[in-house]
């Protein structure tokens, strides 16, 4: 969401406090001072990962301490699934496995944590995927299950992305 | 109401011993195991019954068979409680056709000819003014067939999610709680009776493929067979792709799904947030049905054992006496 507010002590804070209060997980603050714009006018645009029902909530919380919200975007709002892997993951191109998400260009692998036992014993890996919205999640879904039948290896889908 | 009962394992002990202990006014007439028979119009003693059947292994004279109980004995439901065949039915599958021919009511836990023949069988009984009921082949105790049937009769099921196999449910949990590999929790599955000697059909996802193509099968008309469900078991699930899984407050089961508007019949395990409904500890089954009008409802018992299975088969008794009038 992008917000507009003055460029005064506290004000940033008062802002994002409310994102934590409710649950929410800020991805990113991007400050934006507009050379055209009134200078003690800061634009922020922030990124975050909120439950859909607690988004009203948050913008009336925020609006409540006098910071202005100029849009509200939902496509920004990420979808996060974990999946999870198993076979021999590193001798069958992990980078590639990787890759296959990443230049899809709506989803990406963010978090990649692997547990290695002894050499040539079958590795297990849990991959965090984002994407834009669940449509984009089924999609991405749906190429790691390809990547993982041609690979040979398990995969482990969550339930529902929709869930 | 005359019964007779055709196999005396697990489950035809458990039925023969609850017909004895309650008073639901069923008779048993016939019985037959692989290698003996025993057929008394004037109703079997089941306690002398189950004595003579746990002293020589026999349940009554060796030179009756099953079909010859089918064909001879004067009973109303034949209770079909062999053991499954799942690639020929046989022999219950002839067994239940000869019973229904002769416009007798059939009521089995075998999955066999369920899986096989559903719609031939239901077509059979219906022209002989008889029916075929099989509560007990899914997930055991849980009335999921009932359910189906009067609870949620206006209802239409949209996708149906369980976990319908106590045996890597029990192996799941166990590695879960306890950080046991795989082959660990199996041998235990197996030492507490949970697993076969080979253990093939239920942790390589077969048994629960079979029961969800039951279950499909009879909420949407389809004629689904095994060969039609995505399998994969949980052979290959390492310790460490649980403990990934629990790192974030999830962990994983063995789900079968069927969701036909995106062409979905598959059994995997998959990664569930630890409070969803469907994760069930140890041996528990649970069903998970999508409704239009009643929206999600879970059942959740016990999927296997003597008593909880017999517990199926004899609903589906009474189930047919109230419907078909009092046959006696
Ligand atoms: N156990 C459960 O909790 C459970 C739950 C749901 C469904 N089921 C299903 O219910 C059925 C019975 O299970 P179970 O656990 O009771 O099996 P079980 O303990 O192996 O008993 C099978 C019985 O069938 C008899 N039998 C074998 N072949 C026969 C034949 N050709 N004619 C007549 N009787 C025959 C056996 O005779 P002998 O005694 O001479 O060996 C035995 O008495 C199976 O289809 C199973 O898949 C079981």
């Amino acid at each position: 969401m992008k917000l507009e507010m003055r460029d005064a002590p506290g004000q940033l804070v008062a802002a994002l406090k409310p994102i934590s209060d409710l649950g929410g997980n800020i991805i990113a603050v991007i400050h934006q001072r507009d050379p055209g714009s009134r200078s003690e006018v800061l634009g922020v645009q922030i990124v975050l990962d909120l439950p859909q029902d607690r988004l009203s909530d948050l913008t009336d919380l925020i609006r409540s301490q006098g910071v202005n919200i100029l849009r509200v975007n939902e496509e920004r709002l990420l979808c996060t699934r974990a999946v999870i892997m198993i076979g021999h993951l590193i001798h069958t191109d992990l980078g590639g496995t990787v890759d296959a998400i990443d230049r899809t260009g709506f989803a990406e692998v963010t978090g990649l944590t692997i547990r290695m036992p002894a050499i040539d014993q079958r590795s297990s890996a849990r991959f965090t995927i984002r994407s834009v919205n669940r449509e984009h999640m089924e999609d991405a879904i749906a190429i790691l299950r390809t990547v993982a039948r041609e690979k040979g290896l398990l995969m482990i889908e969550p339930m529902g992305v929709s869930q | 109401m005359k019964v007779a009962i055709l196999g005396m394992g697990s489950v035809g002990k458990g039925v023969a011993s609850v017909l004895s202990s309650k008073d639901l006014g069923v008779m048993v007439t016939g019985v037959a195991d692989s290698r003996s028979g025993l057929i008394d119009p004037d109703g079997i003693n089941i306690g002398a019954l189950l004595a003579t059947k746990r002293s020589t292994g026999l349940c009554g004279s060796a030179g009756i068979t099953a079909m010859d109980v089918v064909r001879g004995a004067p009973y109303d439901i034949l209770i079909e409680v062999t053991p499954t065949d799942a690639v020929s039915g046989e022999p219950a599958l002839t067994h239940i056709r000869t019973a229904l021919t002769m416009g007798r009511h059939v009521v089995t836990s075998n999955k066999g000819p369920i899986v096989h023949a559903l719609h031939a069988l239901r077509s059979l009984a219906a022209s002989k003014g008889t029916s075929i009921r099989y509560e007990a082949t899914v997930a055991g105790a849980i009335p999921i067939m009932h359910t189906l049937a009067d609870g949620l009769a206006g209802n239409e099921v949209l996708a149906l999610y369980g976990v319908l196999n106590g045996t890597c449910n029990y192996i799941l949990t166990r590695m879960a709680a306890e950080g046991l590999t795989y082959e660990q929790a199996l041998l235990e599955a197996r030492e507490m009776g949970y697993a076969e000697a080979d253990p093939t059909y239920d942790v390589k996802g077969i048994d629960a493929a079979i029961k969800l193509v039951i279950l499909a099968n009879t909420i949407w008309g389809t004629s689904s067979c095994l060969k039609d469900v995505e399998v994969r078991g949980i052979d290959l699930v390492t310790l460490d792709a649980l403990q990934l899984a629990e790192d974030q407050g999830c962990t994983i089961r063995l789900i079968a799904e069927a969701d036909p508007s995106n062409r979905i019949l598959r059994v995997s395990p998959r990664i569930l947030r630890s409070r969803h409904p469907l994760v069930t500890e140890g041996t528990l089954n649970a069903i998970t049905l999508v409704t239009d009008l009643a929206g999600e409802i879970t059942l959740m018992g016990k999927g296997a054992g003597s008593v909880e299975t017999a517990s199926a088969i004899i609903g589906d008794l009474l189930a047919i006496r109230s419907r078909y009038g009092r046959c006696d």
